[in-house]
């Protein structure tokens, strides 16, 4: 490959997702001269290969997202929102509720909803991930532009009016 | 003479809160104070008051009234007018509290939640002033308003 890329992986900061960690680790142990960290949250698996924190401060972890080549983190909105803001390209993997990774399977549809824009990538096992970090650094995805930091004017409006019926009246 | 109309923003940590600061915009001419789970979130607020509540995301019942406990004492404290959170159950005491004193609240469905209304949002349908779902065909199913999407 010869470039030195920036992977920088996180499973959010609420619930473990060892599955996720561990393919990226594992991955790091395969192709060593990159640079990867992950950020591991509450997970009992701890990377031998990849640089981790359990959870990082906010600022630092835009940081990371901003100055990666690879955005690889499970379908959470946090991650799906941040990376879409970075114009980011992102490989996604799906928390299961059969296998104990979320309390429902909503990761699932919100994968479905997602997996079509431009510069998102989802896949749904630890080897395609693999696999597939290896293809996206070689020849990234193409992505959207950076989209604004704040919601649609649509709700935007919607939630500045429902507040204007909030104000006390004196 | 009146003070600035108040509002407590809050959301559990992770997506709700990327989701919650994406409405920043709609909470001008609002002495805004912000609720979530990790001190350093605060650094994403300038300026802004910001209280966190235990983590309770995994439902163990000891957080969630520990989180109450909390919820209730910044009530007291901030007494706001009006509540807006976008998730998640946690989240729920406040527009519990928020009834009791009087002040309007507004759930935001998360838009991760693609195919159907979160457990804790059909909850707060009942609690809230207006709850509302970020997908047309969840809001239709639940028959409350569609306003758009945080994205």
């Amino acid at each position: 490959m010869g470039c030195r890329a920036v992977i920088f992986a996180s499973v959010g900061s609420m619930l473990p997702f060892d599955r996720l960690v561990k393919a990226v680790d594992e991955w790091a142990r395969d192709n060593p001269g990159h640079g990867v960290f992950i950020q591991i949250g509450e997970g009992a698996y701890e990377p031998h290969y990849a640089s981790y924190a359990r959870i990082m401060p906010m600022a630092d972890y835009r940081e990371g997202l901003r100055l990666c080549d690879l955005f690889v983190a499970h379908v959470g909105m946090g991650a799906i929102l941040q990376g879409l803001e970075e114009s980011k390209q992102m490989l996604l993997m799906p928390r299961q509720q059969k296998l104990g990774e979320h309390t429902t399977d909503h990761q699932l549809h919100t994968a479905a909803r997602f997996g079509h824009r431009p510069g998102i990538k989802i896949v749904d096992d630890a080897d395609a991930l693999k696999l597939e970090i290896g293809r996206l650094i070689t020849a990234p995805l193409v992505t959207g532009d950076r989209i604004s930091d704040q919601s649609s004017p649509e709700l935007i409006a919607h939630v500045a009016r429902f507040l204007d019926s909030a104000r006390p009246r004196h | 003479m009146n003070r600035e109309p108040r509002l407590i923003a809050a959301a559990s940590g992770g997506g709700h809160w990327i989701e919650l600061l994406r409405l920043k915009r709609a909470f001008e001419g609002w002495d805004v104070v912000y609720v979530s789970m990790f001190e350093n979130y605060v650094s994403a607020i300038p300026g802004a008051r910001y209280y966190t509540v235990p983590d309770a995301s995994r439902f163990d019942k000891l957080a969630f009234f520990k989180v109450a406990l909390k919820a209730f004492r910044i009530m007291l404290k901030e007494r706001p007018d009006a509540i807006v959170t976008t998730g998640s159950a946690p989240m729920l005491w406040f527009l519990i509290f928020g009834r009791l004193i009087g002040a309007k609240t507004l759930w935001i469905d998360s838009i991760a939640q693609a195919e159907k209304m979160s457990s804790s949002g059909r909850i707060a349908k009942k609690l809230a002033t207006v709850a509302v779902a970020q997908w047309p065909e969840v809001a239709r199913d639940e028959d409350i308003e569609y306003w758009g999407a945080v994205l």
